[in-house]
């Protein structure tokens, strides 16, 4: 890491663990990459989530890359040089009554339809085998038994870290502040000069929207600020993560005993500082999920909570693929807090649209042309790349 | 003064909640009070006093003599908050600061087992000092114990540790907490000084100054009292704990000989720092102040930190000893009855006036005892791999030096998703310090770049039962009606 690149095959904006996938694929294929983060690797949604990996209860446009990571994430060793602290204990989607079982009936016939089997419909004796401590009156639910958890900026480090040992250049502390065409080439203002590149990689995150406008595409980005919370270290009871469906609800214990406790109740993003405040009349309503399904947890002492900062998108699927308007842009962001699991399959995807020009992991859906707007109204990369 | 033995009695709006009873909390609720601001006052212990003057109006230590005159100055501090209207809740943990949408704070507090949310228009931090984390070889084994709890324990209970005694490391406590324990009848069989002789050469530039302050005499008078009393061993250079299942001795390495002195009692102290735990997870700004050699919370010249509304009084925003905190604490009231419209800056500021030349008066000499009792760079950073560090999850220095530089872990943030360290019950209360300190030193760069722990709150755990019954606020009702 000289810090003396300033031009690349590629350019990826965020480091977060899509951003440092994308770089060390792109460098796995022999691109020079130079990534650019204006925190540290992961110091955001990619550091602080809750580190599921999950395959279990994705929209169906996101399952072929959901698949595709799936895939490397059972190898993630050998990808990376470092196990990311990732167990595969399955994940289970509890049906709390009989009307929910339905649907999770449903869902489960609905993609076989669509010839994924990785959600498997289980009774209540088997939610009772894998799920011992849950409540009595649970009917039943879904299993995707490949899923699991790992410790989240452990493997955005590990990307960071890989990328960096294949010859990608990592700047660290480093704040993207436009991004204009320059040539054939496109120009990445930072707040320690310009970098060029021919293509690009918006993968900012929260932030990816300012570099989507920059470019004339701008898009309904929402910053939010999920929040978790993890207890003190309790007697192993528990080895599936396990959500629900109809209320919010994500839960894992981890092999140390601390059980760590989610679903995606929101506090406040202030983005602009890097600070998010927290909501403990919400945090007050996850605990009571908790106190309803897993009463050994009750006495549980809390002893940290806190939130992340995220994109989400309206219709909460990411932006993935090509740009609508320009050669040489991909977008990758707005993964609305499930993007963790999707890390490295994603990167690898990206690299190889990057390489090859197209990939055969379908993206369909995705695209960042479903938020496109009359022409009219947007805005042209090279007038407004210099003013922000 | 107007106790509050349950949780419901709170109101649910205060113009300044304080939190921590110490003598900067009790001079700043008691100024509020007087103000005829509504004031809350919220402190963890059973009763007022903070660590400096803990269990005054308790306490079954009899002889006045035993803790010092100093001591008893704390009664007076509870006797003028208990003339005012000021709302106190003992055994009340803030567990939570944060700022509300409407330009004030929404607190979380627990008492009794109950948790609840409420509001205030300011806030005053006033948490104090705790003691400087001092990993040794062996810190963790039975026996061993920071100087601090043991006085604790006399105050609070009148006890002293049993069976053979040697305290450990330097600073002014320690040698005030010598003489009270001598007093009391414990079995000080050492005190082993860890003072750095070159430490000497650093203050001696402050030292006019110090022959003007208030610490002289009662300084002089301490070190001479335990001096010809103790038997002291200066120019200790490394320490450790022995024991299998509890401290049995303890092996101090002085001027190249070393000694092994049977103890089953090992206490240890070097030094407080600001407990910055609160003021960090409220998102308040802080820095390394490297003559203190601690994390400090950034504040102005009337302790206002960097969030509008949130002061940090007392030694929480550095350390100034007892009366420099009473003092600060008093400031920290008016500003924030200026902030409240109770008076202008004008009218803040010759109120203050007084005071403001007693602080400087109190603080005077500060400067040489940070200088001199700074502790050396070997209790800061632990030389030997296997000494734990993390104690709630149990890292090693190895460990840590190894993660900072064969992985490139630059910061405690990061450290946190490798190790684990400061990621247990106490929040880094233990480790954060030496965390930083063993980074710092693998990657050849100052504390100040690499930073300290972003905390979370809960900052004192609750217990899930008391989050799921956390009653909704008015505000919350209100938004449901509408």
């Amino acid at each position: 890491m000289s810090g003396e690149r300033r031009s690349a095959d590629v350019i990826v904006i965020g480091g977060g663990i899509h951003g440092c996938s994308t770089a060390l694929h792109c460098a796995m294929r022999g691109m020079s990459v130079i990534l650019i983060e204006k925190d540290h690797a992961g110091r955001h949604a990619s550091g602080v989530n809750a580190g599921g990996v999950r395959q279990l209860a994705r929209h169906v446009a996101e399952i072929p890359l959901s698949n595709a990571s799936m895939a490397l994430w059972h190898r993630i060793e050998d990808l990376v040089d470092d196990d990311c602290g990732f167990t595969s204990d399955g994940q289970v989607l509890v049906a709390e009554d009989e009307e929910d079982l339905g649907n999770c009936r449903a869902r489960v016939a609905e993609l076989t339809l669509r010839g994924f089997h990785h959600e498997e419909l289980i009774d209540a004796a088997e939610l009772r085998r894998l799920v011992p401590a849950v409540s009595d009156s649970c009917p039943g639910g879904v299993v995707s038994r490949r899923d699991g958890a790992a410790i989240p900026l452990r493997a955005t480090q590990a990307f960071k870290r890989k990328a960096a040992e294949l010859g990608a250049e990592i700047r660290e502390g480093v704040r993207v502040t436009s991004v204009s065409r320059d040539g054939t080439n496109w120009r990445v203002g930072t707040d320690e000069g310009n970098f060029l590149s021919p293509r690009i990689v918006n993968a900012a995150g929260a932030w990816a929207d300012r570099i989507a406008a920059d470019l004339g595409e701008p898009v309904p980005l929402e910053v939010i600020a999920p929040m978790l919370m993890i207890t003190a270290a309790m007697p192993a009871f528990i080895r599936p993560v396990v959500i629900l469906r109809k209320r919010k609800l994500s839960f894992k214990q981890f092999r140390n005993g601390t059980v760590l406790i989610g679903g995606g109740y929101l506090g406040r993003a202030i983005r602009d500082e890097n600070r998010t405040v927290l909501d403990w009349a919400k945090l007050a309503t996850n605990a009571g999920t908790v106190w309803d399904l897993f009463p050994i947890m009750r006495a549980a002492p809390v002893v940290r909570a806190w939130a992340g900062i995220e994109a989400r998108m309206p219709d909460d699927l990411p932006v993935f693929g090509r740009s609508a308007k320009h050669e040489g842009v991909y977008h990758q962001f707005g993964f609305s807090a499930h993007g963790f699991q999707l890390g490295p399959g994603a990167g690898a995807v990206m690299a190889e649209i990057i390489a090859t020009g197209s990939s055969n992991v379908p993206i369909d859906g995705l695209g960042i042309a479903r938020f496109a707007q009359p022409a009219a109204c947007q805005r042209i990369a090279s007038t407004t790349g210099e003013d922000r | 003064m107007n106790t509050i033995a349950e949780i419901g009695l709170l109101a649910e709006h205060y113009d300044i909640a304080v939190v921590g009873a110490g003598p900067a909390g009790l001079a700043a609720a008691a100024r509020a009070a007087e103000l005829g601001l509504s004031v809350l006052l919220a402190d963890e212990s059973p009763a007022p006093g903070g660590q400096i003057y803990r269990a005054i109006t308790t306490t079954p230590v009899a002889d006045r003599a035993v803790l010092g005159e100093d001591y008893w100055k704390g009664g007076a501090l509870v006797a003028r908050l208990e003339r005012t209207e000021a709302a106190y809740a003992p055994g009340c943990t803030v567990w939570s600061v944060a700022p509300d949408e409407a330009g004030g704070f929404e607190l979380g507090l627990s008492l009794n087992g109950k948790a609840r949310l409420i509001a205030a228009a300011q806030i005053i931090l006033a948490t104090g000092a705790q003691e400087r984390p001092f990993p040794i070889p062996g810190w963790t084994l039975p026996g061993v114990m920071t100087a601090g709890a043991a006085q604790i324990a006399l105050k609070s209970s009148g006890l002293v540790p049993s069976g053979r005694t040697v305290i450990a490391g330097c600073g002014p406590l320690l040698y005030l907490l010598a003489g009270q324990l001598a007093a009391a009848g414990a079995n000080i069989v050492a005190v082993l000084d860890t003072t750095p002789r070159r430490n000497w050469l650093a203050a001696i530039a402050a030292f006019p100054d110090f022959l003007r302050s208030p610490y002289l005499a009662k300084g002089l008078r301490l070190m001479t009292q335990a001096r010809r009393k103790l038997p002291f061993r200066t120019g200790v250079t490394a320490l450790a704990a022995e024991g299998a299942d509890k401290v049995t001795a303890v092996k101090a390495q002085r001027g190249g000989a070393s000694e092994t002195i049977a103890c089953e009692t090992l206490l240890l102290h070097h030094g407080v720092i600001p407990g910055i735990n609160l003021s960090n997870a409220a998102g308040c700004a802080q820095e390394f102040d490297p003559e203190q050699h601690c994390w400090t919370p950034e504040v102005d010249d009337w302790f206002a930190s960097s969030i509008p509304g949130i002061a940090i009084a007392g030694d929480g925003a550095g350390i100034g000893g007892a009366e420099s905190a009473a003092l600060r604490g008093e400031m920290a009231a008016l500003d924030a009855a200026r902030r409240l419209g109770r008076f202008s800056e004008a009218e803040r500021d010759r109120r203050a006036a007084p005071i403001r030349g007693a602080l400087a008066r109190s603080l005077r000499g500060r400067r040489f005892l940070d200088l001199l009792y700074r502790p050396a760079e070997t209790f800061l950073a632990p030389p030997a791999d296997e000494t734990i560090v993390c104690r709630c999850e149990e890292i090693t220095a190895g460990q840590i030096r190894d993660t900072a530089s064969r992985l490139g872990v630059t910061g405690p943030n990061q450290m946190k998703a490798f190790l684990r360290c400061g990621m247990g019950p106490c929040q880094g209360r233990l480790c954060g310090p030496t965390v930083v300190e063993l980074i710092a030193q693998a990657h050849g760069v100052s504390p100040a770049e690499v930073g300290y722990s972003r905390l979370r709150p809960p900052v004192k755990p609750i217990t899930l039962a008391e989050l799921a019954a956390l009653p909704p606020t008015d505000a919350a009702v209100k938004a449901v009606v509408r």
